[in-house]
């Protein structure tokens, strides 16, 4: 038996692979987004221009200094987080007290600009990224073909995305994080610098953009649009899966890149749309998402 | 109080108007005075290598060459960017054409050229199209403003597809760009291929410039078809061709790149791009003429050859001049008829003629994407395979839909 | 002069300032920057006067760009019929939108209009009437009654003044209406409104099928000024733009998102040839600057200058 409903098992696995692997960028952009919403009431629309930047700065790594894709792995993330860091105190900060529209809004303004510059610097069509040698090639499964770097990715990604649930809501700093943002001045009271805390919750959020950046620089397109393609799709997502709940967004990304998999396969037409109309229904059936609370 | 705030913001508004009269001022007259050329194109986006910042730099070769006056007149370069929108494309021609400019030439992308040819058809200016494919413009959309310069789809598609065919690749599957030149170049190519006893598995149809290949390839890969034919361009190719690559699709399928340019090929370097078939109607190394040209072009470009689309905007600017000359007018209609009675030559083309459809019919030529080892420069990247005369490589006048011919 | 003197006065001069305008601008672009008037104007119903932030409001501007193209190009449709053809798909799908935003607040309700307008641009992406990134082109301009030519700019320019017109004077008595009135409470206090036994709800969605429609009839007629529709007008940067468009202008008038409107498409056709890509840098420094220092917008800042230097008057 080589199909399902018609439908080849080689390429069936092949697409559920790949949704798999976007569901992991779906997963970890949207991790940063819950992170930072979660937890600063921001939403955070330069996301997706972040990812960029992880992205492009791995490739200059590599194409200036010659440095691999495995020190970028460390790096590129450190870069956007400092960057976010930067754009938190001298921006964000300033926002707190006003309606949280404004967050968004500036946040937009945001990733206009970055995209913009870099757009007009690297042009639209492409910086190319290898895969690092040793993940170069396919394993053959017998079903199927899996692309080792794809493989990794959804390793890396697995890994990242429950490391970082498990320290916000499992350890002592993450009980501070969560604590700072729910009520900062009693916190604060306790003697602990919240607003330097904030500043640590945006760099994680950013952080995770920008290793997401690093992860899809060998497979997809390294383009100054590659943030702006995917960051309402992971908005969805976010809707989705509850706005600030961590776990929520982890699973509902990997979900919804499955899903979108599997459209492709039977009814490619929607694959596009697929994630938009899942969220018209939950909105009708569950307005606080899949695994959110009420604010 | 509140009115005198709107007399304020009447005041505002003036100087808004009055900004936008000066941001229009081109508006109004049409200047006698000036020829000016306008080159529309993808200047930082997809296309922007094929053509780009190249074309007007071509074209101001062609004015150079020309002597930079006509009948007395100085000649005008203008240049703007379409970003690969069919409405800021058209809004652009029509505001150029309200005001001075006399014709438009570039314009890769199928989509905008066919709106600008409608524009160039309402405002009775020439617009001299280099850069696009897809053979509407010559068939349902043709008019009497519009010269198809350089190329189609009709002439790469089958051209490659003769090539590929005649070796026995006779099942294809198409990955198609969702726009009039991708689905141009796909109805071409599968034409071709049914008529010489091929068939057509499939197709399946990919944004513009997507970022991702994978989805689409492995549909292809389990089509099974001996040929996947790659009906888009650019940068689009390029990332079809590298995904293909990654996917192990590439030995057991052959990929048939329908549309190449030389930029394309140097991108993606020779390793990923060997054995390619590109056809093209002109390459830097084909002789002293178009030797001695690209030089100069590629000096002006840091160290980039020219594609035939550049060569196509440096040309058709050229006897676009030559025609004016002759006609001793810049009127349209009277440029155009001469353009038609005329053989254009120069350094990038040899006997050219153009139809009354306004296909412009020329030699063309087959060349294949030599493997590192026979490079032997950057650029050295194609050799021939064969040469096609121009009533072979275009679209025969007697299959033409175009409702000026008259049959 | 009292102030209702004064008002008058500036009103007329604009009046005449915009009838005599086509002498001294391409009509073209004054056409475009108008109808960008009303679709901000449109959106500023919702954002200045009721408090919500749609993020998607291109989605009803496109679809009735769309509708009003197809039903003149393929219909055959006079353009009069073909306009109100536009308007009407956009009051529909704000009925549709609204209804599954409305419950929603702050945020969340942006978030949610945003994802909404996207999956409406794939729908269009996908449908083969619209052409997808072709875009339905050459609609005909007809005659408007029959008799009023519309492919001379300049005619067309003065039916389009009139739509704007038409369109702003509606928003102007809705925002002095006791409707409007409870759209200014709701956005004060939405608890305190909802406690005065007001369906706040109803109120919302109304204003939002409004804004809709407004931002409809904006869409179709640009679509007859252009004579072409693409995916451009339900594409999330325009959404971006109206959004901006009223933030630069304030949102606290009736005039702000007019300014707002005007200053945008001027920079956008004046830099856009010199500058290419970077006007989008542009837009979003000016993105930013707004949100931190003018969030008043240009309107807001010079009322609130006058009111500096004069003094307090009736």
């Amino acid at each position: 038996m080589t199909e399902i409903f018609g439908v080849p098992i080689a390429a069936l696995f092949g697409q559920l692979v790949l949704g798999l692997v976007n569901g992991c960028f779906y997963a970890m952009l949207s991790l940063g987004l819950a992170i930072i919403f979660g937890m600063l009431n921001i939403i955070n629309f330069a996301h997706g221009a972040l990812y960029m930047m992880g992205a492009v700065f791995t490739w200059f790594l590599l194409s200036t200094w010659n440095i691999s894709w495995w020190w970028a792995l460390l790096l590129a993330p450190l870069a956007v987080a400092i960057f976010g860091m930067v754009v938190e105190r001298v921006f964000l900060k300033r926002l707190y007290k006003v309606d949280p529209l404004y967050g968004l809004l500036l946040t937009f303004g945001l990733a206009l600009v970055i995209e913009g510059l870099f757009r007009y610097k690297y042009g639209v069509s492409g910086l190319p990224y290898g895969i690092p040698e040793i993940f170069q090639g396919a394993l053959n499964l017998g079903f199927m073909f899996l692309p080792k770097y794809r493989a990794i990715v959804v390793g890396a990604t697995l890994l990242v995305c429950f490391t970082t649930w498990f320290v916000i809501e499992r350890t002592q700093l993450g009980a501070y994080l969560r604590a700072g943002t729910e009520n900062p001045p009693l916190v604060q009271a306790f003697g602990i610098n919240v607003p330097a805390m904030i500043t640590l919750t945006y760099a994680i959020g950013v952080g995770l953009a920008g290793l997401a950046g690093v992860l899809a620089a060998p497979t997809l397109q390294v383009s100054p649009l590659m943030g702006s393609n995917l960051i309402i799709v992971v908005f969805a997502v976010v809707v989705i899966g509850g706005m600030g709940s961590i776990l929520g967004s982890i699973l509902t990304g990997l979900g919804l890149g499955l899903i979108e998999g599997l459209t492709k396969v039977f009814y490619s037409q929607a694959s596009n749309t697929v994630v938009f109309m899942i969220m018209a229904l939950v909105l009708l059936v569950r307005p606080a998402g899949l695994f959110g609370r009420e604010r | 109080m509140k009115g005198k705030v709107i007399v304020a913001l009447a005041g505002l508004v003036l100087l808004l108007v009055a900004t936008g009269a000066w941001a229009q001022a081109t508006s109004g007259k049409i200047s006698g005075g000036v020829v000016k050329i306008g080159v529309l194109d993808d200047m930082s986006g997809l296309y922007s290598d094929i053509g780009g910042k190249g074309e007007v730099v071509a074209a101001e070769m062609a004015v150079a060459e020309f002597g930079g006056k006509v009948l007395g007149a100085p000649i005008q370069v203008v240049s703007a960017d379409h970003q690969n929108k069919p409405d800021v494309g058209a809004n652009k021609a029509r505001e150029w054409f309200d005001g001075d400019v006399d014709a438009i030439v570039g314009t890769v992308n199928s989509g905008v050229a066919i709106a600008v040819s409608k524009v160039a058809n309402e405002k009775h200016r020439l617009f001299i199209d280099s850069g696009a494919g897809s053979t509407k413009l010559t068939n349902e959309e043709c008019n009497p403003y519009t010269i198809h310069y350089e190329y189609d789809t009709y002439a790469t598609g089958t051209t490659t597809a003769k090539a590929i065919v005649a070796q026995g690749g006779k099942s294809w599957f198409f990955l198609t760009a969702d726009y009039a030149f991708g689905k141009s170049l796909q109805q071409d190519t599968s034409n071709f291929v049914q008529s010489a006893g091929g068939k057509v598995l499939g197709s399946v149809l990919h944004p513009l410039s997507a970022s991702d290949f994978s989805s689409f390839l492995l549909q292809a890969q389990s089509s099974g078809a001996q040929i996947i034919g790659l009906a888009n361009a650019g940068g689009d190719t390029i990332n079809s061709v590298k995904a293909a690559s990654e996917f192990g699709i590439t030995p057991k399928q052959k990929l048939a790149a329908l549309l190449i340019f030389i930029t394309d090929v140097h991108s993606l370097g020779l390793k990923a791009a060997q054995g390619l078939y590109a056809a093209e109607g002109f390459y830097w190394d084909q002789n002293d003429d178009t030797r001695k040209w690209s030089k100069a072009f590629a000096a002006k470009m840091g160290g980039k050859m020219p594609t035939m689309v550049q060569a196509g905007v440096y040309s058709s600017t050229l006897q676009y001049l030559k025609a004016i000359q002759a006609a001793g007018t810049d009127d349209a209609d009277a440029v155009m008829k001469k353009l038609k009675e005329m053989t254009l030559n120069d350094a990038t083309v040899k006997g050219g003629k153009i139809r009354a459809d306004g296909r412009m019919v020329h030699e063309f030529y087959l060349y294949q994407v030599k493997s590192p080892s026979e490079s032997k420069g950057e650029w050295d990247l194609y050799k021939l395979i064969s040469t096609i005369p121009g009533d072979q490589a275009f679209q025969p006048l007697s299959l033409s839909r175009c409702p000026l011919i008259k049959k | 002069m009292t102030g209702a003197r004064t008002r008058y006065l500036g009103y007329g001069l604009l009046l005449v300032l915009g009838l005599l305008a086509p002498r001294f601008v391409y009509p073209v672009f004054l056409m475009n920057a108008l109808c960008f008037a009303l679709f901000a104007c449109a959106f500023n119903l919702l954002l200045g006067y009721t408090g919500l932030l749609s993020f998607g409001h291109a989605a009803f501007f496109g679809t009735a760009a769309y509708i009003t193209g197809y039903t003149a190009k393929v219909m055959g449709l006079s353009t009069g019929l073909a306009i109100l053809a536009g308007t009407a798909a956009a009051l529909l799908l704000g009925v549709i939108v609204g209804g599954l935003s409305i419950r929603r607040q702050g945020i969340y309700f942006a978030m949610i209009t945003l994802a909404l307008s996207q999956l409406i641009f794939f729908f269009y992406l996908q449908a083969p009437f619209t052409g997808g990134e072709d875009g339905l082109q050459a609609i005909p301009r007809g005659k408007l009654l029959w008799v009023i030519n519309l492919e001379n700019d300049r005619t067309l320019y003065y039916v389009v003044f009139a739509i704007f017109l038409f369109g702003f004077l509606l928003i102007h008595r809705t925002i002095h209406s006791p409707f409007g009135q409870v759209m200014k409470a709701i956005r004060e206090n939405e608890p305190r409104a909802i406690s005065l036994g007001y369906d706040v709800n109803k109120y919302k969605m109304m204003a939002f099928v409004l804004s809709a429609a407004l931002a409809g009839l904006a869409g179709a007629t640009n679509a007859i000024v252009f004579t072409f529709v693409t995916l451009t007008d339900v594409d999330w940067h325009t959404s971006g733009d109206v959004v901006l468009m009223t933030l630069l202008g304030g949102m606290g008038s009736i005039f702000g998102p007019v300014v707002g409107a005007f200053s945008i498409v001027t920079l956008e056709s004046k830099l856009s040839d010199k500058v290419g890509s970077l006007v989008t840098v542009i837009i979003g420094a000016i993105f930013v600057v707004c949100v931190l220092l003018f969030r008043r917008g240009i309107v807001g800042e010079i009322q609130g200058l006058y009111r500096r230097v004069v003094g307090s008057q009736p």
